[in-house]
């Protein structure tokens, strides 16, 4: 059962405590998605694509580095909201006990939650925004269609804030978010379409990609820079919203169990 | 006027043994109340209980009149709480930490800038308010969670040994602090191990151990009640002296090597043990809290 009182838009005032720390360091904050995309598109535009040729996708025949563009957007999505919900997540409440603080004041649990997960979103639209600003400027994105990277690496971020947020309800230790890291984020970061298309893969395989939220954000990301696409956008979008969904009940229920004794 | 704390068979148990075990009491408007006990006696989880972080699992619990099962955010916007564990946010400045933690109670920036200053003010802080918290000293890392704890004008003050790891002077610079918020009527509940802090600061002490209270009242009274008024303590006490203790009934407590007798304020009394039992080492003293307290709670180690 839900109880209601447990939820108030005051959740904002933690997002806002995050805000006031992200500013502190804001500079440093933008540096890895000025040039995360610059390396990747250096690295396989240089080394790569004269290995490749083109990349059929969505009907179109695409240079590898475009192909590869929209898909760094979505795995920087993935990174760093499932980072700031796990590590960034998991010192604040264990180390510095800052929920602990927080929670003798008006708000609850589930707010403190909440706020962090739409934090770790907030994070990844910032690196989002950076990555469309250098990858545009680079010409790999369409405008205005490419505007709607913004929402979506909202919904991305959400999604992964809330599975990252999971784990550090359920996690005994820190050291402990190598395993979901290795078999869940790693993997997927591989085979979601990020590098290859998933229609390249073996029949037997591609229904795996298609569960894993990152193949949906990359298809939408991918979507929204080029026009093409393999699945249809409103399928990814309701996918990743019941993804949101339910690892956010699942984390606040999580969380709940470990913190309130 | 109905009290600020009214606590009737709070009950708490986890996986089903019971760290608070039906305790009652209350707490009056203005009142410097203390929750006396040794490690693991259910001090901390009562308050816990009290500032709605932990959910009772049985009786009731009622801050301001309401119940915090129902009422708990209205009753949490009127709390302030200093953790035992230092809480200080080291993402944030020793300014900002005020700041910040004044907009979860949803005060406005500018109220919570000016009331931040005067608390900075207060505890003596001012000159580090850019510095980051994990600079600062053990006492001043204290005041810093005091004032945050007062940054919402809370009607009542919880503190969770306040002074614990803190030197002398700081201990003194707290304890001067909160004698001056306690004259302005501030409800102030505090745990503590520490019996001087205790007789010094509360108006009314529970001790509770194992769950429940053994006693409740003021400081002197509880000596006076428990400890009689002065103790002698003597070293290598022989027979004849326990004989005597024996034959007069006088309170006492018998450590082996050492015993101590708990006397009324009569001068023959305490000729007869100077003259007749004081051959070795013997101290005449005034009887303390704590005295009471090792009374009530034995002298075995906790944990």
């Amino acid at each position: 059962m839900i109880d209601w009182s447990f939820f108030s838009w005051r959740f904002l005032r933690v997002w806002e405590r995050n805000l006031v720390v992200y500013q502190k360091i804001w500079k440093v904050n933008f540096i890895t998605p000025l040039f995360e995309p610059l390396f990747y598109i250096m690295a396989f535009g240089l080394g790569f694509s004269g290995l490749i040729g083109t990349v059929g996708y969505g009907g179109l025949a695409l240079s590898y580095t475009a192909f590869i563009a929209p898909a760094l957007v979505a795995t920087a999505v993935m990174w760093n909201a499932f980072f700031e919900t796990t590590y960034g997540s998991f010192v604040r409440m264990y180390y510095q006990k800052t929920f602990d603080g927080m929670l003798s004041t008006p708000l609850s649990l589930e707010e403190i939650i909440i706020a962090e997960i739409v934090w770790s979103a907030t994070k990844a639209v910032g690196a989002a925004a950076v990555m469309l600003l250098v990858l545009g400027v680079l010409g790999y994105v369409r405008f205005p269609l490419g505007l709607l990277l913004i929402p979506t690496a909202l919904l991305g971020g959400l999604a992964f804030g809330a599975v990252g947020m999971f784990f550090t309800g359920i996690v005994p230790t820190i050291d402990m978010f190598n395993l979901p890291i290795f078999l869940f984020v790693t993997p997927m970061f591989l085979f979601s379409g990020t590098f290859f298309p998933v229609s390249n893969l073996p029949s037997w395989v591609q229904p795996v990609a298609l569960v894993f939220p990152l193949y949906h954000l990359t298809e939408l990301t991918r979507c929204f820079s080029l026009g093409a696409r393999e699945t249809p956008p409103v399928l990814s979008i309701l996918y990743l919203l019941l993804f949101s969904v339910i690892f956010a009940v699942l984390a606040l229920r999580a969380m709940r169990r470990r913190l309130i004794k | 006027m109905p009290n600020v704390i009214e606590v009737q068979d709070l009950l708490k148990r986890f996986n089903g043994v019971a760290a608070v075990n039906g305790i009652s009491f209350s707490v009056a408007k203005g009142e410097f109340f203390g929750l006396l006990g040794p490690n693991g006696a259910g001090k901390t989880t009562t308050i816990r209980m009290l500032y709605g972080f932990s959910p009772p699992t049985g009786g009731s619990l009622k801050v301001f009149g309401l119940d915090i099962k129902t009422h708990w955010r209205p009753i949490k916007s009127r709390i302030g709480v200093c953790h035992q564990e230092n809480t200080l946010d080291p993402d944030l400045t020793v300014e900002q930490n005020l700041h910040v933690y004044a907009r979860y109670f949803s005060i406005p920036k500018k109220e919570a800038a000016e009331h931040a200053r005067e608390l900075l003010d207060f505890f003596a802080l001012t000159h580090k308010k850019d510095s980051k918290v994990m600079e600062l000293s053990g006492g001043m890392a204290r005041r810093l969670i005091l004032a945050r704890a007062l940054i919402n004008r809370p009607d009542l003050l919880i503190l969770d040994e306040p002074t614990t790891g803190l030197d002398p002077q700081s201990r003194h610079q707290v304890w001067d602090k909160l004698a001056t918020l306690k004259a302005t009527g501030l409800t102030i509940l505090m745990t503590t191990h520490y019996m001087e802090e205790a007789s010094r600061l509360c108006d009314r002490l529970v001790i509770i151990d194992h769950g429940r209270i053994l006693v409740d009242g003021s400081p002197t009274e509880l000596i006076a009640r428990h400890a009689a008024s002065n103790a002698v303590e003597i070293e290598g006490p022989d027979q004849a002296l326990r004989d005597y203790v024996k034959a007069n009934h006088i309170e006492h407590d018998d450590l082996g090597d050492r015993l101590i007798l708990y006397v009324p304020e009569e001068v023959e009394l305490h000729n007869t043990i100077r003259d007749r039992f004081c051959s070795e080492k013997c101290i005449f003293r005034n009887s303390t809290l704590e005295d009471v307290f090792l009374r009530m709670t034995g002298r075995e180690l906790r944990e």
